[in-house]
């Protein structure tokens, strides 16, 4: 289980989270929703250990990042904007060096599998830089999918994918979950947060404003409850700022 | 130990691969220091005894100026498409990132040195080369290697970090400097081999520092 508490950070004056707590449990698909600005990054690279958070804890099970960094971030995958990959390397030569660093045994099987997940086996010689934006971003996938990790922290993972590919990263986000991995998404798509997850959260002044499972919502009344909580509270401050 | 020993081999390795494909650190900084030591051979009329004197400042020189490039660019590297954060998500100590990225670094510089140093020999009819000339090279390299990748982290994230690097480097490394051109102008033209022992010393020291302020606060200047 992913236990987040108490968490605070600011980036210079503007303190982006503050006081936020979070659980994710097994099996579970989480879509974080928020504005722009709300710090869903922020949060997702806090829970990365790609961040230090002024206040507050972070445990995912017995591990934290104070106690046993490496252990900690052993079990997160990570998909973030950008595709975290290197442009003269071909999308086999990304996989074999993040194997490297994780230390996968037989690593040219668990490379095969993962690429032919996010289908791009035919072009696994191919080099990144060669890629389109969807397939940069399928290869981001493989990536945070290598070392089989119990969770998933997903910032807007759709981007840039056609509706293949969304449909076959929707899929793997399902698989996931089904095999007892948690996932943590970021999503401005309220039909598709719903539709994907067992619980939507909505992020909003730096903290989990709104909570809710997804059984019994729609798209329409998340928007709903959306625009209450967040445009017409007149504190959307960060509006435009990606945090 | 060894998933720490890996993943510096597996940067290492991944970096090498990738400028295998593009050429374009070494190619530059070959390029670069190959202008400079022909600037330095013809710009100045010169008799074969003052080029010998010479011979330790302009190589030294050379090989600072050089060295900053790939220090910049093997880093700005992990910059686009923030591949940094896929390194520093990796379940390993990062300081294994510092050292990967200080073992490439100072491979170019000692390929730079290979070509350079030859080619100032032949141009000056000069005999340069030595073993203890060799041990100088390795220590001043790594040293300033060490130097380099620690404070090329520190301007990662800066705007302005091509033109900050040098400026930062620079007055860090002029006791190296000072260090790599005695010993070697002792190598070169004769000297008191106590000197020569205590600028050898002095250059151990200094690569020891660098290595421990590396291995102390890489983990925190990457991290922010």
């Amino acid at each position: 289980m992913l236990n987040a508490v108490n968490l605070t950070r600011s980036f210079g004056n503007r303190q982006v989270l503050r006081g936020l707590s979070l659980t994710v449990e097994p099996a579970e698909i989480v879509s974080l929703v928020g504005i722009n600005g709300a710090g869903k990054t922020t949060l997702l690279r806090v829970l990365a250990n790609l961040l230090r958070p002024e206040q507050g804890m972070v445990r995912f099970g017995s591990y934290t990042p104070l106690n046993a960094p490496a252990e900690y971030r052993r079990h997160i995958g990570v998909v973030m904007h950008t595709s975290m990959l290197y442009d003269n390397l071909s999308a086999r030569e990304n996989l074999r060096f993040f194997s490297r660093l994780y230390q996968i045994a037989d690593s040219d099987k668990r490379i095969r599998q993962v690429l032919e997940m996010v289908a791009l086996n035919s072009r696994a010689d191919e080099l990144v830089r060669t890629f389109s934006r969807g397939m940069q971003q399928r290869l981001a996938i493989a990536r945070a999918l290598l070392h089989d990790p119990d969770l998933l922290l997903l910032d807007e993972p759709y981007t840039g994918l056609d509706q293949r590919s969304s449909e076959l990263c929707e899929m793997l986000i399902r698989q996931a979950a089904a095999d007892g991995k948690m996932v943590l998404l970021t999503t401005h798509d309220f039909n598709q947060a719903v539709a994907i997850s067992t619980r939507v959260d909505l992020l909003h002044d730096g903290k989990i404003s709104w909570s809710s499972p997804s059984a019994g919502l729609s798209g329409k009344s998340l928007r709903a409850t959306f625009n209450e909580l967040t445009v017409f509270s007149g504190s959307h401050k960060g509006h435009g700022v990606n945090t | 130990m060894k998933p720490f020993i890996g993943a510096i081999l597996a940067i290492f390795w991944k970096d090498l691969l990738a400028e295998r494909r593009t050429r374009e650190i070494l190619g530059t900084m070959l390029v670069f220091a190959l202008t400079v030591i022909l600037v330095f051979v013809f710009a100045f009329d010169l008799s074969v005894e003052i080029r010998r004197k010479a011979a330790a400042g302009v190589i030294w020189v050379t090989l600072c100026f050089a060295g900053t490039i790939s220090l910049n660019r093997s880093l700005t590297l992990e910059r686009d498409r923030e591949a940094i954060n896929a390194l520093l998500l990796a379940p390993v100590d990062r300081t294994a990132i510092f050292f990967g990225k200080a073992l490439v670094n100072w491979v170019y510089l000692l390929i730079t040195a290979a070509i350079i140093v030859p080619v100032y020999a032949l141009l000056n009819n000069l005999s340069l080369f030595s073993w203890g000339g060799l041990g100088v090279i390795l220590l001043g390299t790594l040293g300033y290697i060490l130097t380099g990748t620690l404070l090329s982290t520190l301007t990662l994230q800066l705007r302005a970090r091509d033109m900050l690097l040098p400026v930062l480097l620079f007055p860090v490394i002029i006791p190296l400097l000072l260090a790599c051109v005695r010993a070697s102008t002792i190598l070169l033209q004769g000297g008191n081999p106590a000197e020569l022992d205590t600028w050898l010393v002095m250059l151990v020291g200094y690569d020891l520092l660098f290595a421990a302020v590396g291995l102390l606060v890489f983990d925190r200047i990457i991290e922010e």
